[in-house]
Order: C-alpha cells, then sequence, then structure tokens
C-alpha cells in the first residue's frame, strides 16, 4: 500500500469533530478512469458548445475592433481585424454619454445589491430562527408572490413610484428591487440549515437576538449572500424593461436603456455599436468571472434550487 | 419558551415586509383598479368601467401577440427542457478545465439580453454574418430577410432566446444531477447499458421533478418575453407590429402622450391569466405522473 499524502492538505491539522469522514472515493472503475476515446468526444462536444455560446460575443468583439477602413461585411468573415484599433470605443463617449451610462447603472446596481443582503438576511433570520406569532402568515406572503410574474404589477408599480415623486429618478429604478421576496426565502432556506443547537448554547451564554445573528448566523450563510450578491448586481446590470419605463431623460439612462438608443439613433455603423455592446458587456463578465468560484459553490449547496 | 423580547422579530422583519407591501401586494391590487380607469402616464385618471376590456377584445395587436406568447412557447419548451440537461450531464464530471466550460457556458445568461440581441441583430442583419456566410457557401442567392419577415424574425428571436436560456437551465440540472443515485449508474453500466440508454433510463427519471419546474420556468418566461423582440424589431414590433408580445404592448402603452396606463394595466391582467395557465396545467401533470 502506498501512502498517499495531501501537498494542499496540512498534515497536522486534524478532523473537524463531529463531522463525519465523508470522502467517499468519486465512483469506481469506469466512472473514474475514463476511457480515451471518451474523454476525447467530451472534449470535441464541450469545444463544439464553447463556439455555439462564446462565439457571438468573439465576433462582435471583432467587429468593434476593426478599422473604419476595412471591409467588415467581407463574405469570408474574419475573426482577427487586420486594423485594430479602439477609436470606436471612444467615439461611443462622443456620441452618448456612456461613462455616465455606466455610472448610474452602478449606481442602481450598488443600491439593488446593498438593499438585498441587508433586508432579506434580516428578514430571513428572523422567519427561520425566531418563533413569533405571524411568522407562517408573512412566510406564505413572501412565497405568494413568488408565482407573480413581475411584467404583470410593472405599470402599477410605476404608478407608485410616480405617486412618491421619483419617476425619472436612479434612485426610482433601484427602490421595487432593494429587498426581493425570492432572495428573503433564499436566506430563510440559508439559516434554518443551520443546527438549532447552536443558538441554543448561544442563549445560554446570554446572547441576544442581534449578537446571535451578527456573530453566529451571518458568518455561516456567506455563500448563500454572495449568491443573492451576484444575482442582484447582475439583475439590477442587465435590466431593460424598468428602467426604460422610468426613465424618460435621456441624461439619466442606464446603460442598457443607452444602448439602445444608441442603436436606434446610429446603427449604420456596426462597429460603434459593437463596441458600446463591449462596454456594457465586460464589467458583468469580470465580476461574474471574479465571483464565479463562489457562485458555483452557491450551486452545489443548493442556493440555486428554482 | 422564547428568547427574546415580542417585537424583536418584527424589527427584523419589517423592512422586507414593507417592500413586499408596497412593491408587491399593493401594485396587484392596483392593477386591477387601474383597468377599470382611463390613467395617464402624466397622471389622472377617471373610472370608465369595462371599456378597457371591451377594447381588448377588438385589439388586432394583442391577437398577434398572444399567438407570438403560444409559438414561442412550444418552439421553447422542447429545446429548453432536454439540450441543457445534456449540457448538465456533459459538464457535471470533473475534467480538467471543466469549471472554465461551465462559466464560458452560462456567459449569455450573465449577458444582458440588451447586449445579446444588439449582437444577433449584427449577426442576423441583411449584410451580417450568417446571410454572407450562406450566400458564400451558395445555400442562397439573396440576403435572407431575418429582421424585417414577421415569421424570421419571431423564429430569430426565439432562437436567440433558447441560446441565452441554455446555460441558466444547465446550472438548475447540474444540481439535481448531484441527487441521482451514482450507484444506479455504476450498476446499469456494469450490466452493460450504453450512455444513451442510461440517459434516458436512469438520468431523466431522476431528475423529473427538476424537469417540470424547468418546464414551468421556460413556458412562463417565453409568455413575458420583451427584450429579445424589442431589440430585434428595432423596437416597433416588426412589420405592421405583428412582431408584439404581450409585454411589449403593455410598454407601448406605458409611455409618452399616447399612453393609457388604464388600458395597460387590462393588458397585464391578461398577462397573468396568460402566465397562470401552463403554470397550473404542468403542476397537475407532476400531480398526476406522481399518483402513476
Amino acid at each position: 500500500m502506498s501512502v498517499v499524502t495531501d501537498p494542499a492538505r496540512p498534515v497536522a491539522v486534524p478532523d473537524e469533530p463531529g463531522t463525519p469522514v465523508r470522502k467517499r472515493k468519486r465512483g469506481t472503475f469506469s466512472f473514474n478512469s475514463m476511457s480515451p476515446t471518451e474523454k476525447v468526444v467530451r472534449y470535441v462536444l464541450l469545444v463544439f458548445v464553447l463556439l455555439i455560446t462564446i462565439g457571438p460575443f468573439l465576433w462582435q468583439l471583432s467587429t468593434s475592433l476593426k478599422g473604419s477602413g476595412e471591409d467588415i461585411y467581407t463574405r469570408i468573415p474574419r475573426l482577427l481585424p487586420a486594423q485594430p484599433t479602439l477609436d470606436h470605443y471612444g467615439a461611443v463617449a462622443d456620441t452618448i454619454p456612456v461613462w455616465d451610462y455606466m455610472r448610474n447603472s452602478l449606481q442602481v446596481a450598488v443600491l439593488v445589491v446593498g438593499g438585498n443582503i441587508i433586508g432579506s438576511s434580516l428578514a430571513g433570520f428572523a422567519l427561520s430562527r425566531l418563533q413569533f406569532k405571524g411568522r407562517k402568515l408573512v412566510l406564505g406572503l413572501f412565497l405568494a408572490t413568488l408565482v407573480l410574474p413581475g411584467e404583470v404589477t410593472i405599470i402599477s408599480q410605476y404608478v407608485t413610484v410616480r405617486e412618491f415623486g421619483l419617476a425619472n429618478t436612479l434612485f426610482g429604478v433601484a427602490l421595487p428591487g432593494m429587498i426581493g421576496a425570492l432572495n428573503v426565502l433564499l436566506m430563510y432556506n440559508a439559516f434554518r440549515s443551520l443546527p438549532i443547537e447552536v443558538d441554543q448554547a448561544a442563549i445560554v451564554d446570554g446572547a441576544n437576538v442581534w449578537q446571535r445573528f451578527r456573530y453566529i448566523a451571518l458568518p455561516s450563510v456567506r455563500g448563500t449572500i454572495s449568491v443573492v450578491a451576484i444575482f442582484a448586481f447582475i439583475g439590477a446590470w442587465d435590466d431593460f424593461l424598468w428602467p426604460l419605463i422610468v426613465l424618460t431623460d435621456p441624461d439619466k439612462y442606464t446603460l442598457t436603456v443607452g444602448l439602445q438608443y444608441l442603436s436606434g439613433t446610429f446603427s449604420n455603423n456596426p462597429r460603434l455599436i459593437a463596441a458600446g455592446t463591449m462596454i456594457a458587456f465586460i464589467p458583468i463578465v469580470i465580476v461574474f468571472a471574479t465571483l464565479q468560484r463562489f457562485f458555483f459553490k452557491g450551486v452545489e449547496e443548493g442556493a440555486v434550487k428554482g | 419558551m422564547r428568547y427574546h423580547r415580542w417585537f424583536s422579530p418584527w424589527v427584523l422583519v419589517v423592512p422586507a415586509l414593507a417592500w413586499l407591501l408596497v412593491f408587491n401586494l399593493w401594485p396587484s391590487i392596483n392593477t386591477v383598479i387601474l383597468s377599470f380607469t382611463n390613467a395617464r402616464p402624466i397622471g389622472g385618471g377617471t373610472f370608465v368601467g369595462l371599456k378597457n376590456f371591451e377594447a381588448l377584445l377588438h385589439d388586432e395587436q394583442l391577437r398577434y401577440a398572444l399567438l407570438n406568447s403560444v409559438i414561442y412557447m412550444i418552439v421553447c419548451l422542447p429545446f429548453l427542457t432536454i439540450v441543457p440537461l445534456a449540457l448538465a450531464v456533459l459538464v457535471e464530471k470533473k475534467l480538467p478545465g471543466i469549471t472554465f466550460f461551465r462559466t464560458a457556458f452560462y456567459t449569455p445568461v450573465v449577458a444582458s439580453a440588451v447586449v445579446v440581441a444588439l449582437i444577433w441583430q449584427w449577426i442576423l442583419d441583411d449584410r451580417g454574418l450568417v446571410n454572407g456566410m450562406a450566400e458564400k457557401l451558395g445555400v442562397i442567392s439573396g440576403p435572407l430577410p431575418f429582421l424585417s419577415d414577421q415569421w424570421l424574425l419571431l423564429f430569430s428571436a426565439i432562437s436567440l432566446t433558447i441560446w441565452k436560456g441554455l446555460g441558466y437551465y444547465m446550472i438548475i440540472y447540474l444540481a439535481a444531477l448531484g441527487n441521482v443515485g451514482r450507484e444506479l449508474h455504476e450498476a446499469a453500466a456494469v450490466d452493460g447499458a450504453s450512455a444513451f440508454r442510461r440517459f434516458t433510463n436512469i438520468t431523466i427519471p431522476g431528475v423529473r421533478g427538476t424537469m417540470i419546474l424547468i418546464a414551468i420556468l421556460i413556458s412562463v418566461s417565453a409568455l413575458r418575453v420583451f427584450s429579445e423582440l424589442f431589440i430585434l424589431s428595432g423596437g416597433n414590433g416588426g412589420p405592421g407590429g405583428r412582431d408584439s408580445s404581450v409585454v411589449m404592448l403593455i410598454q407601448q402603452y406605458s409611455q409618452g402622450f399616447e399612453g393609457n396606463l388604464g388600458y395597460a394595466s387590462a393588458l397585464s391582467i391578461v398577462l397573468f391569466f396568460v402566465t397562470v395557465v401552463p403554470m397550473l396545467a404542468l403542476a397537475r401533470l407532476n400531480r398526476k405522473a406522481a399518483d402513476a
């Protein structure tokens, strides 16, 4: 028998007490040692799907970098620009205030992310860890709203926001989405899976509700919080219909509405629109690529069960 | 026994509850109220009885929108329930570099619908990538009017929705696949079952519940489609406005001097009933299958 040492794991650290050793070997024979043919077939399929999913983005990136003198309509598509240039990115900013739009989108996204993290973790904690009259009813209300597609109430939501005097403001765009019912339920689920004994021990030690929330429960649900944050950011950054309804003043547009405005006015230059779409696309890809680790971990923990 | 003052839970719940009441429950009630008025985007509005609902019956654009929605749903359903499952099986196994592939497959989901619709608009342009390559290969003599023909535009939008949705449903299936017994697969493999047989006889029954859920999600989101059709049609719903969706009509009536929030609310109520039908039907199907 050969001794297997995992270099990534310090030898002296003992397993946490109470954690059952669940390092079951993944599969046995045919599952662990995949045949070379299967491996090749799998990679061929993976690359094929990759081309379908990523190809259009690369094509757009390439168009945005092609020089004005270059024929972008060529019959034989050329992925690498012959005269690469960043001019069109500057030209977008001359045509529409694209950096202001980006700041507007960012403002909305930050408000939505902050509101959801705070509001849904507070409510999720109370609903799952504290006993009180009316708890079931409140929980039922949150569940019931999931059935309702957001577009059904979007008109009267606009009327409400207008009543608050927030029509045509960025705060009005952010406000309704600042605490989502789905996020409250996600946090509720995450808090519920923590063992109740920890709470009881903290109560014996004299911890009050806030201390139990802040120092015991909250640090244990970081995975779900990051999933909530990622989805809230992506949702706010990508949203189109709601800002389109709320905002009438071109100065206040968010990136998505601004892009549509750009394409409506200057559709004759595909390079320009391509550069504009890349300006909206690249930040969200960076955000997602940086945080995908937490996202896929959250998926495995069951945070995304629909 | 309680270990907190009676109001502590309420202090924590109140912000979320306030949002729920002000931005979900009240708007649901108010939608019904508004649908009986002639409220304008600028403000005001008086009670007009059933006038908006009568107008719905004679709205030709709404008829097209409903037809489009049904086609949208029927085409999306099979593609988006099956293909993402196959993708999930493909990325399930931890091969080197699999995280990269998973992230890449998810990218269209992360991108804004506006961004991807503008990208597809360029690809499907009369002088774009698809037409250019097809002409080069001699498949067609002139460019196909993907963005100006009523039906081609609709199907372009549908394929865009399918392409953008693949990664989303793949991830949901991936989470569900974790619960399908590995032992079953191994036993079947020992017995000599082919990969395809194992997929149809073990994987699919194993994720049946998730599949129903996904079918519901697909139907509802197909009926709610907005950005893809809006951008691809240049914001005007294609030739004669025949490529509108119900949500596009709602948006159209929400703006400007021509706007009519009362009528938009009546359309919202139509949208509500349209989305509830497939939800109930599929939930019923689920129960029946569970009983059998």
